[in-house]
């Protein structure tokens, strides 16, 4: 059905796609809806384009809310009103209900926002289990499978349009025609493993914002991944001078101060998928998130080195994220892209803040690997 | 779509039941929608046509979107507007229309009768329905892009209203005969200042009629001055700038568009926790009373609780104002108010006090008329209804990028709520010169309160001012604890610490 809001709304595509009134572009933020999941809230990036005006910063401001805690209680992520809200125009009356989602329905929605291709797992034979699903109905099948309800229901209206059907005594027999079996149809379900290895760099130069991003970056990719494989095991690993293999707790609040040898923790993954992942059924995906600095020349060449023969031949991607830092130099980004820029498994991305991250997602899942 | 018959006999019943509680409302026009249309209509702010603009189509992307993710959806819409029209969802369960319909007779009632709406245009949807034909024949003359940039410029203006304009005469209406007739004499009886002198026969040699003659042109030069930059303080921004900006006649006629339905929809904005309230109250007590059956009250009470849900971080207006109303009818059905209850000091005494006077209902019928949220918190949110809410105050923790409750002290709690209450929390800005330096830029200063505007933003503002004024624009204000000049000249933005002494700043 066409509407009046259509124009509207193909209007507020173009801006935010930049075709035209360009100088609107700033004002573009990633807007969220908000859900929950269990005790999580998620958000749910959405295009938002704000009109300028005179304002507070909300930071400033706070606000004021109700239910229990102590002072110094942390409140969730969205469930903080943002800022722009409370402006003329809201309407009473405007009832609006929450609900929860699960973590498919996310990733469905995750993958819509995104588009995100369908990932072709990979091994040579795919293993495929085959399962029934009673979804139908049919005229024909064995009483075990009768569908009671349907089956009184078409015998009832046969009756009454026959003229049969007494009110006084309310006989319903079915005969053969009346008869409705449950169907089934087959569903192949695929039965593929996946693995994700994080890595991070904790050394001194990542911040807790720049942790946050990997944070919530990883939350969708596990998303994602997980909707795509049946099974999916995640392992963690930090880095500084030296890597070690760390529980999903550690990995996102330990900080260390020392530099940076990148080359330790490949090696560490690189063994950990020899040793545990070792099959062709598997699919492998590491991650690993730095701000890009490394200790030396020498120690970037090892990397390199340790991607191309050992870890890449064995994963279906590795992914690179380097996130902004005020300390980082960047450069690894710049000599993975010199030394390996030819590879088709290894994929790149910059993540330079919060509203990038979205980008990246795509990058890193958008080949469908 | 009209309402099918079951539904609009439901409706009699439900409006019958409201008016023989007193409530007192415009007639109701109920259309039933489908999703996707009620989408649309709220995306339009319950107006089934607006003019053309991309906010439309983002507002409308964002319900569409949490509609078909579930994660949120639209029971109802009303407009104020006689006859008021209201919006049900199609496909909603019985219990949840009735729950609605009783909700939109109470939301009717305060729009008729609630003072701050006294001056709204009854008739706005008609307005609308113009304003998007003139809008649409402006845009097919002169192109989208200049009428939509156009007034994306006055939005961003839009919140600079005088909020309570519409209800006092600020100006005395100036004829043109005192408007011309300049008196250059000094007013008969009015003395020039003489130098003080200790023996009156001095007095001829200390201020001589030469002297005399100077101070008395002195002092009309300095009252011409006055009144050629008359002292100026105004808070309808946009008003003034249709009133002086040098705008083209489809300038004018965007920004009054602009202005007129900024003003149609402030109030709704100023009683959001007094409407939902009332209107919580009324379906509450409506269909408990008279419109459930029993098979129904489940689904009731599920649906009501849902609507009352509180989440930490904001302040939900059902909620909020339901339970206010209903303290207040408490109180003034126990006579729980007034100098002897304030100053009793036997607890036990003050917890059963109770007189009978049953005035509860009268009063929060006053309360609706009277009130807007800033003096309905303000009046009635005591301490005794601020323990049982448990509302706190929170505000962002720097160091951990964190919000954080930052207090439960009931002063502390209700300044802050009534902070983001008073001019919808945002800055009071006023023009208080139109030709700054003799110039013709414009100076508005920004009555700080201890909070420094966002300084990117109020930078995009003033651009979007100079495309309206088209001369520079200055915005006087503090920043990080200074007296702060911002301008904009069309190309640059220059920012100036300045001095107090011009008398602009907070006092």
């Amino acid at each position: 059905m066409t509407q009046k809001i259509d124009a509207d709304r193909a209007r507020f595509r173009h801006i935010v796609r930049g075709k035209v009134r360009q100088n609107l572009r700033r004002f573009i933020s990633q807007g969220e809806i908000f859900g929950k999941k269990g005790k999580d809230v998620v958000s749910i990036p959405l295009p938002q384009i704000q009109i300028p005006r005179f304002f507070y910063g909300h930071k400033q401001t706070g606000g004021v809310g109700q239910g229990e805690g102590e002072v110094g209680t942390v409140l969730q992520p969205g469930s903080v009103e943002g800022q722009g809200t409370g402006q003329a125009g809201s309407d009473p009356g405007e009832h609006v209900l929450e609900a929860e989602l699960t973590i498919e329905e996310l990733a469905e929605i995750l993958g819509e926002e995104l588009e995100l291709p369908r990932i072709e797992p990979r091994g040579k034979h795919r293993l495929e289990a085959e399962k029934s699903r009673y979804t139908g109905i049919h005229r024909s099948g064995p009483e075990s499978l009768r569908h009671f309800k349907r089956t009184y229901k078409e015998a009832l209206k046969r009756q009454i349009a026959a003229g049969g059907y007494d009110l006084n005594r309310p006989v319903v027999v079915p005969i053969r025609e009346d008869k409705r079996y449950r169907s089934w149809k087959t569903a192949w379900i695929p039965e593929c493993n996946a693995a994700v290895i994080y890595i991070m760099d904790v050394s001194g130069s990542m911040g807790d914002e720049q942790k946050e991003i990997v944070r919530i970056e990883s939350f969708w990719i596990d998303t994602w991944l997980q909707s795509q494989y049946q099974g999916l095991e995640v392992r963690y690993i930090t880095h500084d001078a030296a890597a070690r293999e760390v529980d999903r707790e550690t990995f996102f609040h330990t900080r260390e101060s020392g530099g940076t040898m990148i080359s330790s923790a490949y090696t560490l993954c690189a063994d950990m998928i020899a040793a545990d992942y070792g099959g062709a059924e598997w699919n492998i995906y590491p991650f690993h998130f730095s701000d890009g600095d490394n200790w030396s020349n020498d120690d970037t060449r090892l990397c390199l080195e340790i991607l191309k023969n050992r870890i890449l031949p064995a994963c279906n991607q590795f992914s690179y994220g380097q996130v902004e830092s005020p300390y980082g130099s960047g450069q690894f980004i710049k000599d993975l892209r010199e030394g390996l820029g030819g590879e088709d498994k290894l994929t790149l991305s910059e993540i330079r803040d919060r509203e990038a991250i979205v980008q990246s997602i795509r990058d890193f899942l958008g080949k469908g690997r | 779509m009209a309402l099918p018959r079951y539904l609009a006999e439901l409706a009699y019943q439900i409006r019958d039941h409201a008016r023989s509680f007193g409530l007192d409302f415009f007639e109701v026009i109920f259309e039933m929608l489908p999703y996707d249309a009620i989408n649309m209509v709220a995306a339009y702010g319950g107006f089934p046509t607006r003019y053309p603009h991309w906010r439309f189509g983002m507002e409308y992307e964002e319900l569409s979107r949490g509609y078909a993710y579930g994660l949120q959806k639209i029971y109802e819409m009303v407009i104020n507007n006689d006859p008021c029209y209201a919006y049900l969802l199609e496909g909603n369960s019985l219990v949840d229309q009735k729950l609605v319909m009783a909700h939109v007779y109470a939301h009717c009632d305060f729009f008729k009768n609630n003072l701050f709406f006294a001056h709204t245009n009854r008739k706005m949807m008609d307005d609308m329905a113009n304003h998007a034909t003139r809008v649409r024949r402006l845009a097919a003359r002169l192109g989208t892009d200049a009428v939509e940039g156009f007034i994306d410029s006055c939005l961003s203006l839009e919140n600079l209203i005088d909020l309570h304009a519409p209800h006092i005469r600020r100006r005395p209406e100036t004829t043109a005969a005192e408007a011309g007739g300049e008196d250059d004499e000094l007013p008969a009886g009015e003395e020039v200042p003489r130098l003080p002198v200790k023996r009156r026969y001095l007095d001829p040699y200390v201020n001589p009629a030469e002297f005399i003659e100077q101070q008395r042109k002195k002092q009309d030069r300095e009252r011409k001055d006055a009144a050629r930059a008359p002292a100026l303080r105004e808070r309808d921004v946009l008003g003034f700038l249709l009133e002086h900006a040098p705008l083209k006649r489809w300038q004018r006629d965007l920004l009054s568009i602009v202005r007129e339905e900024a003003y149609y929809f402030a109030p709704q904005g100023q009683t959001k926790i007094m409407n939902e309230g009332w209107a919580s109250y009324w379906h509450s007590t409506i269909m408990t009373h008279r419109m459930l059956n029993d098979a129904e009250v489940i689904d009731f009470a599920d649906h009501h609780s849902s609507t009352m849900g509180v989440r930490p971080g904001r302040i939900n207006p059902y909620k909020l104002g339901l339970e206010l109303y209903r303290y207040i009818e408490d109180k003034w059905n126990r006579g729980r108010f007034g100098k002897e209850y304030e100053e009793c000091a036997d607890l036990e005494r003050k917890r059963r006090w109770d007189k009978h006077l049953n005035r509860g209902r009268e009063k929060i019928f006053e309360v609706r008329r009277v009130h807007n949220d800033v003096t309905f918190i303000d009046e009635y949110l005591d301490a005794e209804f601020f323990e049982k809410q448990r509302l706190f105050a929170y505000d962002h923790n720097p160091q951990s990028n964190n919000w954080e409750i930052s207090s439960r002290d009931f002063k502390v709690v209700k300044q802050k709520l009534l902070f983001s209450l008073t001019n919808f929390g945002q800055p009071v800005i006023e023009v208080v010169d139109k030709n700054h330096l003799n110039r013709g830029e414009l100076l508005l200063v920004h009555r700080h309160q201890g909070l420094d505007l966002k300084l990117d933003w109020a930078q995009a503002t003033m651009e979007a001012l100079y495309r309206l004024w088209s001369r520079p624009v200055l915005v006087r204000t503090v920043a990080s604890e200074k007296h702060t000049l911002l301008r904009y000249d069309g190309k640059d933005h220059t920012s100036e610490t300045v001095g107090a002494s011009d008398g602009l700043g907070p006092k």
